[in-house]
Formats: structure tokens, C-alpha cells, sequence
């Protein structure tokens, strides 16, 4: 892990090459954050991928939470890791919940990571979250024809018909 | 004549395999096309043991969502509750005696060993290694006497607790695994004895699926899998927690990385496991075995009839669990099949408000398809094996 100066030093080179990424940074439980602007998550990742004093060329991880209720509701994060200096950054983009049918977009990050596909893949299927210039933007683990988002906190648990018990004919 | 100088060689053809098949390694289907027996493009499709594990655990608290874990990747369930206990202990900045670190670190690799055996007696099954099956489980039903002994319970023991493990282990725990340890080399270098030159054995595993360093690297592929391509990264040594970097083991790699390395890797990994839970043994010493910290952690039974601040500690833990300070963690470890990430988020209740799993099944699956290509079906089958995916991991 970057520590908190080291954090800063990181937000600072990036704020050089392109002012107005980084949103803001937190050090929180010894795990370092960047927080980003999401229409620049990919200059963000490939600058953090390439620039050589950095090179995290490994993701871990992407994954979404949500914050529900806080104001961007949704959070992709990114857990990169630098193998050579065995150092995990996480970088965060919060996605602002677009009204009803549409849905929350970021970029794909595919191209960069090609470890990304099943994942952006998984967090489409659970949180309804786009990304764009993803070469098959479908549901993974549930069925196609399923609706809903089923790991957004308004989801309640249980709240899928369940057609083969006692309550069949309730639900169809 | 004409039909017969025809070029059938073209004709592709695609056929679907599973979801239930035995080659499978469970519920996985596959849709294959191929041109003779040579498959030329290939799509997993996962999702059919997908049982809503993520979901359900935001709505337990925090010390009920253990066994939910557990039974995501069901053949490495220790990893996932150190994933997971390793998590909230540093979301809540809760430290592990140092009893509770060895006694974790000996039953994880002990389910190392066990997962192992598992992966090798099947995948040698499918490559007609028949009495392959008898023997792993013959030695991996030692180690479910192990953790029936600690624990109670063979599989899915609920054994890590929030803060350390549940029970110290009990009398007669430690002769028996010497024992076990000491025995275990030797029977991996009978399954070498049987399989390392074996002709058929080596015949289908020599040279078959193979896929660089880079790609695999570029994959987010981790674990055997990218050590036998020639990559020593293992997040045991990279990154420090519980007992590895007090005791001394080391990482075996592979050079070319196609199965027959995946295979040697493996097996000696078993060995490097019992080396480890030796030292392990031999470090640890008495003391308490979880976390003196009644915020978190159930007091001594005992004290339940004299105390009655225990007993408030105990209903409140209980009924509510302990609340969390909002934040979040993604803490990481080495399992079988490579890194397991657990996140979780907490928004200050006592429910987390969302955990999940980065698990290796479920990224390593994305290679499959470079493995597969251009290979014969049958080789095809046994590069799945190789690859070692726990379909319960992928689905979640």
C-alpha cells in the first residue's frame, strides 16, 4: 500500500498530466484510495498502468457497492496492484443514479484489463451498471431473461417470486 | 467419385457439453465448436449453482455470515472464511492472538493439501488414472478427521471466528497430525511414483494448453496455474498475514506451463504445505486462541452463570452482533486456486452492506478458452482439470 503521503504524492502527478481526475483521495484502514472522475476512469487506470514510476499493471479486482443513500450512489472500484513494489491502490468512481430505465455508464476497462470482461460482466448482472465498449455487456451468472438488479440495496432479500412452491399460483 | 476428394475437414460443428457432466468438475456448460475433434472456439457459461451468497450475507450480521461463505468455493471453505473473518477483524481493527494465527495457518494449509488432493484425484481420473481417486481420497478423508476432531464438522466447519477460531484444538490433535504430516510426503512421492512418468500420463499432459506467462498475467490469472507458467507470485510471501512469514517454505514454478507443470506444481505445493504446518506446530505456543475483546468476540461459556456483564456481552453479540464504523476493506490471501479477495462495506449497523468474493475460479475460468483452442477435445477435458475451477466459487 501507498501510505497517506505517498497517496498524496500520486494524486499530485496525476493532477499534472490531467488536472481535474482525481476527485479526492482517502487513506482509510491502511488501504489507499483514489477517488476519480468517472468520465476519466480510463485516463486514470492507463495512466496509473503505464507512467514507469507507477506501472500497476495487474487488477485484482472490480467490483461495485452501493452507497445508497449517499448522493453518487453507486462506487466501481478498481483494485490495482503493483507486483514489483507489492503495493494494492484502490480507485474508485462514483456513478450518479440516472431516473428509472436508464442506467449508470462507465467506460470499459477491457482493453486495459482484459481481466475486467467477466467481471464488468458480473457487476452489469447485479447492479445494472453499463460499460461502455464492452464486447458482450450481458448477464453472466443470472438467466437473460431475468429483470431487476438484484444486488442494489433498494433489492429487498427474498423478493423474487419463488414459482415452485405453495406460492405458485400467487405468482404465475 | 466426386464427394469423396471433398474437403470435410471445414465443417465446424457445435456441441454443447453440460451443464451436468462429470468432466465438468460441476455445473459448468460449455458450447463447443468443432471442426473434427478440434475445438476451434469455445464459451463457458456459468451461473447454474448461482445461489444469491453475496445477497443474502447483507442481511445477516456480521458473525452469521461465516457459514455463508463458507459455501461459496466448497472445497477450499477454510480460505473463505479467513477471507472473510480477515476482513472484518481489519475493518474493525481487531488483532488475532498469536495461538489463533498458527492454529489458522496449519488448518489452511491442511484444506490446501485437501483441495489439492481432491483436484488430483479427479483430474487424474479423467485422464484414466483410476486408482489416482482411491488414493487422494484416501489421504484426503485423514484430513476431514482433522477437522471433525477440531471442529465437529468434516466440511464447512464454521471453525474461524471473528477475532481468532472457535475452539482450541482438542487433546490427541497434535500426535495425530504429526502423524498425518509425517506420512503425507511419502504418499505424494507414491502418486509421483505412479503419474511424473507415467507414459499415458505423460502423453496427455505433456505440452498441452498452454498459454504464456503474459497472457496469463493480462487474464488476471493467479495461483498454480501462473506459477507453472514460470511466474513466482504467491501472495504468501508477497504480503504479510498470519504465521507465513514466520515460517520457511518455498514456492515451487513451473518452465513451460502447460499441464504437465501445472500437475508438478501442484503436488509439490502438498509437500510445501505439510512443511509449513510442521513449523507451525513447532512455533506455536499456548496461550489464548481469540481475541480478549468482548465487543466482538462470545466470552467463556463458563462465564455465563457468574457474570452478568458476560451474559450482556453475550445476549448483545447474539441477538444484534457487534456494529462496524462505516468503511470498507479488501483484504486478500492465497488460496488453492489463487488470490481470494473479500470486500466488504460497512455502513455502520451490524449488518455488512455488501461482501464480496474476487474469486480465482471465477477469473481463472476466462483462460480456459486460450487453453482449449486448438487442441483435441480430450484435451480440452483434461486442461479443464488442470485448470482446477470450483464451480460453486464461480457462481457464488
Amino acid at each position: 500500500m501507498p501510505d497517506a503521503p505517498g497517496l498524496e504524492l500520486i494524486r499530485g502527478e496525476i493532477e499534472r498530466d490531467h488536472p481535474g481526475s482525481v476527485l479526492a483521495t482517502s487513506f482509510d484502514r491502511a488501504q489507499a484510495a483514489l477517488v476519480v472522475d468517472p468520465a476519466q476512469i480510463l485516463t486514470v487506470l492507463s495512466w496509473l498502468r503505464e507512467e514507469p514510476g507507477q506501472s500497476y499493471r495487474f487488477l485484482s479486482s472490480l467490483h461495485v457497492a452501493d452507497y445508497l443513500p449517499a448522493a453518487p450512489r453507486f462506487g466501481v472500484h478498481y483494485e490495482l496492484l503493483n507486483r514489483d513494489r507489492v503495493e494494492r491502490l484502490r480507485v474508485k468512481a462514483m456513478l450518479v443514479d440516472p431516473a428509472a430505465p436508464a442506467l449508470p455508464t462507465i467506460d470499459s476497462c477491457v482493453e486495459l484489463f482484459p481481466t475486467a470482461e467477466a467481471q464488468e460482466r458480473e457487476a452489469f448482472d447485479f447492479f445494472g451498471i453499463v460499460f461502455r465498449n464492452h464486447p458482450d455487456m450481458t448477464r453472466i451468472l443470472l438467466p437473460d431473461d431475468y429483470v431487476g438488479w438484484p444486488q442494489r440495496r433498494d433489492f429487498p432479500v427474498g423478493g423474487e417470486p419463488v414459482t415452485f412452491t405453495y406460492n405458485e399460483h400467487t405468482y404465475g | 467419385m466426386a464427394e469423396l476428394t471433398q474437403d470435410r475437414a471445414t465443417e465446424v460443428m457445435t456441441v454443447n457439453i453440460g451443464p451436468h457432466h462429470p468432466a465438468t468438475h460441476g455445473v459448468l456448460r460449455l458450447i463447443v465448436d468443432l471442426e473434427g475433434e478440434v475445438v476451434k472456439d469455445l464459451k463457458p457459461v456459468i451461473g447454474y449453482v448461482h445461489t444469491g451468497i453475496e445477497k443474502s450475507c447483507e442481511d445477516k450480521s456480521y458473525w452469521k455470515v461465516i457459514p455463508f461463505v463458507e459455501r461459496m468455493d466448497y472445497v477450499s471453505y477454510f480460505f473463505q472464511m479467513e477471507a472473510y473473518c480477515g476482513a472484518v477483524e481489519r475493518l474493525v481493527g481487531l488483532e488475532i492472538p498469536p495461538r489463533a494465527k498458527y492454529l489458522r495457518t496449519i488448518f489452511l494449509e491442511l484444506n490446501r493439501i485437501h483441495s489439492h488432493l481432491v483436484w488430483l484425484g479427479t483430474t487424474a481420473l479423467d485422464l484414466g488414472a483410476i486408482s489416482m481417486l482411491w488414493y487422494c481420497f484416501r489421504e484426503r478423508d485423514r484430513i476431514l478427521d482433522l477437522f471433525e476432531m477440531a471442529a465437529g464438522q468434516r466440511m464447512h466447519t464454521r471453525y474461524f471466528q471473528v477475532g481468532g477460531v472457535i475452539e482450541d484444538i482438542p487433546l490427541g490433535f497434535e500426535k495425530k497430525l504429526r502423524e498425518f504430516i509425517a506420512d503425507m510426503p511419502v504418499r505424494v512421492g507414491q502418486y509421483q511414483a505412479l503419474l511424473d512418468r507415467n507414459e499415458v500420463f505423460l502423453s496427455r499432459t505433456k505440452g498441452v494448453g498452454i498459454v504464456s506467462r503474459e497472457r496469463l498475467l493480462e487474464l488476471g490469472v493467479t495461483g498454480p496455474l501462473l506459477r507453472a507458467a514460470g511466474e513466482p507470485w504467491d501472495l504468501r510471501k508477497a504480503f504479510d498475514y498470519l504465521a507465513y512469514p514466520e515460517v520457511d517454505f518455498q514456492i515451487p514454478v513451473g518452465t513451460v506451463g502447460d499441464n504437465y507443470d501445472r500437475y508438478r506444481v501442484r503436488v509439490a505445493e502438498m509437500v510445501e504445505s505439510t512443511k509449513i504446518v510442521e513449523q507451525a506446530l513447532d512455533l506455536m505456543e499456548e496461550g489464548p486462541f481469540i481475541a480478549d475483546d468482548r465487543k466482538y468476540v462470545l466470552p467463556p461459556r463458563s462465564e455465563l452463570s457468574t457474570s452478568m456483564e458476560s451474559l450482556i456481552h453475550h445476549f448483545k453479540l447474539v441477538t444484534e452482533g457487534f456494529r462496524v464504523e462505516p468503511g470498507e476493506v479488501y483484504y486478500s490471501i492465497e488460496s488453492p486456486r489463487g488470490e481470494l479477495g473479500c470486500f466488504v462495506l460497512a455502513d455502520g449497523s451490524s449488518k455488512p452492506s455488501r461482501v464480496h468474493f474476487r474469486d480465482p475460479s471465477f477469473v481463472n475460468l476466462q483462460a480456459f478458452k486460450d487453453m482449449a483452442v486448438g487442441s483435441y477435445i480430450a484435451d480440452m477435458i483434461a486442461s479443464l482439470g488442470m485448470l482446477d475451477p470450483i464451480l460453486g466459487g464461480v457462481d457464488r
